[in-house]
Parts: C-alpha cells; sequence; structure tokens
C-alpha cells in the first residue's frame, strides 16, 4: 500500500520509460525503498536495524560464496581446507573472519531489531505476518548458523553437531531412527558434514526470500513509529529516499566501524580456541558452549534436570528450548492491548525491562559451566521467561491504564498539529 | 448455453450419482499422488545411513592388560566405548545401592555377562546429548558418584554407569558384546 501523497514513479529517461512498460522493476524498488515509500517521520535509530540486518544478509551471502570456493566438504580435508583458507587463499583469512564475525554480528543487529518489537508492539494488529515472517527468518537463522559452525570441522564443530542433533534423538519413539537419519549414520560424520554444507548454501537465499515477504508485508500497513499512532496525514510522514536512505547509510558507517574493529583486531574475541583443534569424536572438549547468540536458549535447555511424570529431563529441556522462540509466534495474541508504544504503557514498561534483565541473564548463564549455583538461577530464570508471556503480558494488557497517546505523529513531533486542533475545534 | 446443459446431465450422470468426470478427477489426481509419495520416499531414504556405514558392524577388543580399577576407550561404530575393570569396592558401592530409587533402574548384575560381573562394558555416549563423559582415562573427573562425569551438561554416573544427577535420562547404553578369553567382540 502507499499512502495517496506518495510520490509516483516517473521514469524521464526514454530508455527507463521503455523498461518500465515491459518490466516495472525499478517501479517496484522505488516503491519500496526509494522516494515512493512514505515512512513515518519520527522514526528513532532503532528503526534502522532492519536495513542493517540486510546489509548483514548481504556481507553473508557475498563471502560464504567466495569461501564455497576454496572450501571442501569432507571430513578428510574440512578442517585443512579451512587452515588453507586462513593461511594460503588471498585475502581468505578476512573473508573467513569477515563471515564468521558476520554471523555475530547479524544476530547481534537481528536481536536489537527484535527488541525493537518488543518494546515498541511492533507485533501488533495489523503489522502480525511481519511478525511472524520475522521469527520464521530468525529460526532459519539459528539453523544456518549451527550447520555454517559445524563445517570447519574442528572440536567445537564435531560437538555441536553431537549435541545439537542429540536434542532429536530426545523425541520418544522416533528419536533415534531420527537422530540417524539427520545425521546419516550413528555419529556425526561425512554424511552429516556434506548435507550441512548443502543446506548451509542453500538457506541463505531462503532467508532472503522471506526477507522479500516480510517487506512485502511491511509495505502493506507502511511502517510503525515510536508513538504507535498510525500515520494521519501527510505532515506525518516523509519519503524513504533520500531522508531514510541517508539515516540507514550513517548507521551502515557506523556498523562498519564495528565490524571492522572485530575482523581486523580481534577476530577471535567470540570464537572458541578449542575449535582449532582437528574434530576427534573420542574426547568431548571440557567446557563445550555454543556462539554466543544461543546463550540465551542453551541456558533454558540446561534448566531441566528432573524428570516430570512421563517426560524426561532431557525431552523437557528440548521442548521448553525451542518454546521458548515459539512462543513469539503467540504474542500478537497474548498481547491484548490495544496501545502499541511501550511508551505509553507505565506497567508493561517495567516487565519488559526485566524481561530484558531475565534474557541478560539467561545469556550469561548459557556461556557458564554446568554447575551450581547457575543452574538453579537459569531455572528462576527460565519460569519467569516463561511467565512473561504466558501469565504477565496477558493480565498487564487488559488491567493497565495507558498514558494518554498523541494526537498524530505530527504533534509528538511538533508539539502541535493542524489537524488535531481542527478536531478540537469540531 | 440450454443446449450444453440438456447433453450433460443424463448423458454422464450414472445409477448412484457420480459423474465420469469426478471418476475421472479423483483417478487423475490419486495417480498424481501416488506418483508423488513414490518419488518423495527416494528423497528421504537417502539421507539415511547408507550402506558403508551401516557395514561398520562390529568391533573386537583385547583386554588382557586392564587391571581392575583401569578403563580403557574403544571405538564402535565411530563412537567411544568404555570398558572398565571394575575394583571389588566399586563393585559393592554399586550394589549397595536400592535400585528401586534409580531414574532408570538396574543393577550392576544385570549391565554385566554371568561371570564377569567386574567388567563393565558401555557406550561413552552421554544419554543426555550425545557427549563423552569423563572418568574412562587417566586422571580424569569421576564425578560424585565414582563413574562417570559428562562435562557438558553436568550429568554423573556411578560405578555401574547408571544416572544418578543431572539431565540425563538413562544410564550409559550397554551394547551387545560377546566375551572370549580376553577378547570382547563389540556388536
Amino acid at each position: 500500500m502507499s499512502f495517496p501523497w506518495a510520490n509516483e514513479y516517473k521514469p524521464s529517461h526514454p530508455l527507463m520509460v521503455w523498461f518500465d512498460q515491459r518490466l516495472p522493476l525499478p517501479r517496484l524498488v522505488y516503491n519500496a525503498v526509494g522516494g515512493g515509500y512514505e515512512v513515518p517521520r519520527n522514526l528513532n535509530y532503532f528503526w534502522n536495524f532492519g536495513f542493517l540486518a540486510g546489509f548483514c544478509l548481504v556481507i553473508q551471502i557475498v563471502t560464504g560464496v567466495i569461501l564455497a570456493m576454496h572450501y571442501g566438504g569432507d571430513t578428510s580435508v574440512a578442517f585443512n581446507s579451512t587452515e588453507h583458507i586462513m593461511r594460503d587463499v588471498n585475502w581468505g583469512w578476512m573473508l573467513r573472519y569477515g563471515h564468521a564475525n558476520g554471523a555475530a554480528a547479524f544476530f547481534a543487529v537481528v536481536y536489537l531489531h527484535i527488541f525493537r518489537g518488543f518494546y515498541y508492539g511492533s507485533y501488533k494488529a495489523p503489522r502480525e505476518m511481519i511478525w511472524l515472517l520475522g521469527v520464521v527468518i530468525f529460526l532459519l537463522m539459528m539453523a544456518t548458523a549451527f550447520m555454517g559452525y559445524v563445517l570447519p570441522w574442528g572440536q567445537m564443530s564435531y560437538w555441536a553437531a553431537q549435541v545439537i542433533t542429540g536434542l532429536f534423538g530426545s523425541i520418544p519413539l522416533v528419536g533415534d531412527p531420527l537422530k540417524e537419519w539427520l545425521l546419516g549414520g550413528f555419529a556425526p560424520g561425512n554424511a552429516t558434514l556434506n548435507r550441512f554444507f548443502s543446506l548451509h548454501f542453500l538457506l541463505p537465499f531462503v532467508i532472503l526470500g522471506v526477507v522479500i515477504l516480510h517487506i512485502w508485508a511491511l509495505h502493506i500497513p507502511g511502517s510503525s513509529n515510536p508513538t504507535g499512532v498510525e500515520v494521519k496525514s501527510e505532515s506525518d510522514t516523509v519519503p524513504f529516499y533520500p531522508y531514510y536512505v541517508g539515516k540507514d547509510g550513517w548507521t551502515i558507517g557506523l556498523f562498519m566501524l564495528i565490524y571492522s574493529a572485530f575482523l581486523f583486531f580481534m577476530p577471535n574475541a567470540l570464537g572458541h580456541p578449542d575449535n582449532y583443534i582437528p574434530a576427534n569424536p573420542m574426547q568431548t572438549p571440557a567446557h563445550i558452549v555454543p556462539e554466543w547468540y544461543f546463550w540465551p536458549f542453551y541456558a533454558i535447555l540446561r534448566s531441566f534436570t528432573q524428570n516430570f511424570l512421563i517426560f524426561d529431563a532431557k525431552l523437557l529441556g528440548v521442548l521448553a528450548m525451542f518454546a521458548a522462540i515459539l512462543v513469539w509466534f503467540f504474542l500478537p495474541w497474548l498481547d491484548r492491548s490495544p496501545v502499541r508504544s511501550a511508551t505509553y504503557r507505565p506497567l508493561y514498561r517495567k516487565f519488559f525491562w526485566v524481561l530484558v534483565i531475565d534474557v541478560l541473564i539467561l545469556g550469561y548463564l548459557g556461556g557458564a559451566p554446568a554447575e551450581q549455583p547457575y543452574v538453579l538461577i537459569s531455572q528462576l530464570a527460565t519460569i519467569y521467561y516463561f511467565l512473561h508471556f504466558l501469565v504477565i503480558v496477558p493480565i498487564v494488557s487488559s488491567i493497565e491504564r495507558p498514558d494518554p497517546l498523541p494526537f498524530s505523529i505530527t504533534e509528538s513531533v511538533l508539539g502541535s498539529d493542524g489537524a488535531a486542533k481542527l478536531e478540537a475545534q469540531g | 448455453m440450454a443446449q450444453d446443459a440438456s447433453i450433460d446431465t443424463p448423458a454422464v450422470t450414472d445409477g448412484e450419482g457420480v459423474r465420469r468426470r469426478d471418476f475421472i478427477n479423483i483417478a487423475a489426481v490419486s495417480a498424481a499422488g501416488a506418483g508423488a509419495v513414490a518419488i518423495v520416499y527416494p528423497l528421504i531414504s537417502q539421507m539415511a545411513p547408507s550402506a558403508d556405514v551401516l557395514a561398520e558392524s562390529s568391533t573386537e577388543v583385547d583386554i588382557a592388560a586392564v587391571q581392575p580399577g583401569q578403563a580403557i576407550k574403544a571405538v564402535f561404530r565411530k563412537q567411544p566405548v568404555f570398558i572398565r575393570n571394575l575394583t571389588p569396592a566399586e563393585i559393592e558401592a554399586a550394589n549397595k545401592v536400592d535400585v528401586s530409587t534409580l531414574r532408570d533402574p538396574q543393577t550392576l548384575k544385570e549391565r554385566t555377562k554371568e561371570g564377569h560381573e567386574n567388567l563393565l562394558i558401555t557406550m561413552g555416549v552421554c544419554t543426555h546429548l550425545g557427549c563423552v563423559p569423563q572418568g574412562a582415562g587417566v586422571g580424569e573427573v569421576k564425578g560424585e558418584f565414582g563413574g562417570y562425569f559428562c562435562p557438558c551438561h553436568g550429568s554423573h554416573y556411578d560405578t555401574a554407569a547408571r544416572i544418578r544427577k543431572g539431565p540425563a535420562p538413562k544410564n550409559l547404553h550397554v551394547p551387545e558384546y560377546e566375551i572370549a578369553g580376553t577378547v570382547v567382540k563389540i556388536g
């Protein structure tokens, strides 16, 4: 959709006119991320992370396709070909470090993008589909990152494959055959590595496809904004180009500074030294943890240590870990408050920040050893996590008295809005 | 149009009200569905363990040099197997436990062969998520119950390799094996 006052695509060059009449692709781009897309004028910097996430996906696809030209997806050569990239291939070290740190950067950006969605209620009607597709993208990212982590076939790679496919082994009845089917063997081996390489190459393009759906769904109602008040008139919006293209360009510069700091000065800061040891099926590393971006979910997995009724602890941990993300799918219907932005929701805002702290605690615990007191704290933090979504959010949304909303986006920016005055008179 | 209708109604309806066209539709969609299933089956089946993986079926280990209190690691289907020669004290510790209090109730006797109660042979694969527990190698942590300890998520196994504490649901799996003299044939 576009607002009635949005600019129309008017090609001036005869070639572009000719092209537009036969394939209106430039028109599509103009209306999607150009002067034809009208965006609320009051967006803050939290609205920059979607564009940045797209930029990260491009970094990953470009570096990844090049890495695949030098990598061998076979257990006999995988580790050595990774070292070959690091030592022998021209600029190979930069491409591989760029890809590994790019994955971390992608998750950092996406977590901030999700944070924005939670705080400003971006998941609420009429934007539920954007949110649902976003959760799908996040799940695909997790699968892609996991399979990519296995490819260097170091110790952490091997044991990540063993532990994560072990999750599927916990499913009653079909668990063991399912695990053997996923691995193509009884333990991670050549068949596993080869299929992970194939899927790791495929999934980013699936993500790209869902990203296009995500943006398509976004353009039906248009972008939300920090007040949560819908666009009412022309004075509430500015065209995406040049205003937000310029702003997004500036944050890409900032992003590149931080990304380059990691890439060039501390490329292994987020990795594990054990992954520079070739995979050894006979020896588990003493301290086995996933990459930092999986820590909160890993803490939830490990917090289940007792059987409950007919369910064993392992299955409960696995179910809870998946449920921790799947519960996001239901958020648009669990949160029944008609007010979107937490800025105008005093009670929800307090619980929102408690949840942020809870997730940070879970993140810390996911990276800690599986010992007391960490296990007990992660059990409490896991209980709170689910309490937030299943109990606190529905109750708060029905008992809360929100603060008064501004009449319009324009009023929130300028302090007054001609249309508001007219309505007050009428 | 009227002419079409007059031809259509009596000519293609049989006694039970099923038109020939319905039958052809159902038959065509069923055939296509059966064909799709036939195509999908090999696409799914190709991911299962291949013939060469399945062929690695058994392992033979000479255990003559394993003294009481010692343990060795062998390889079976690319996974570690622990072969442990229990000391009398370890056997006594395992037998002293009230089996009904265990998460996966089994006696040491059920987990070993007749006449070889000191010889505990288990997979070295934690039943939680598949890490290799510590305790078989020299100087490794044996956990709170003197058997094995899995460092990944903190599962403790006792001297009969039974799960006692932590998230693992089952005792360390005892593979099929035969003892002939000093040679153990696993698988």
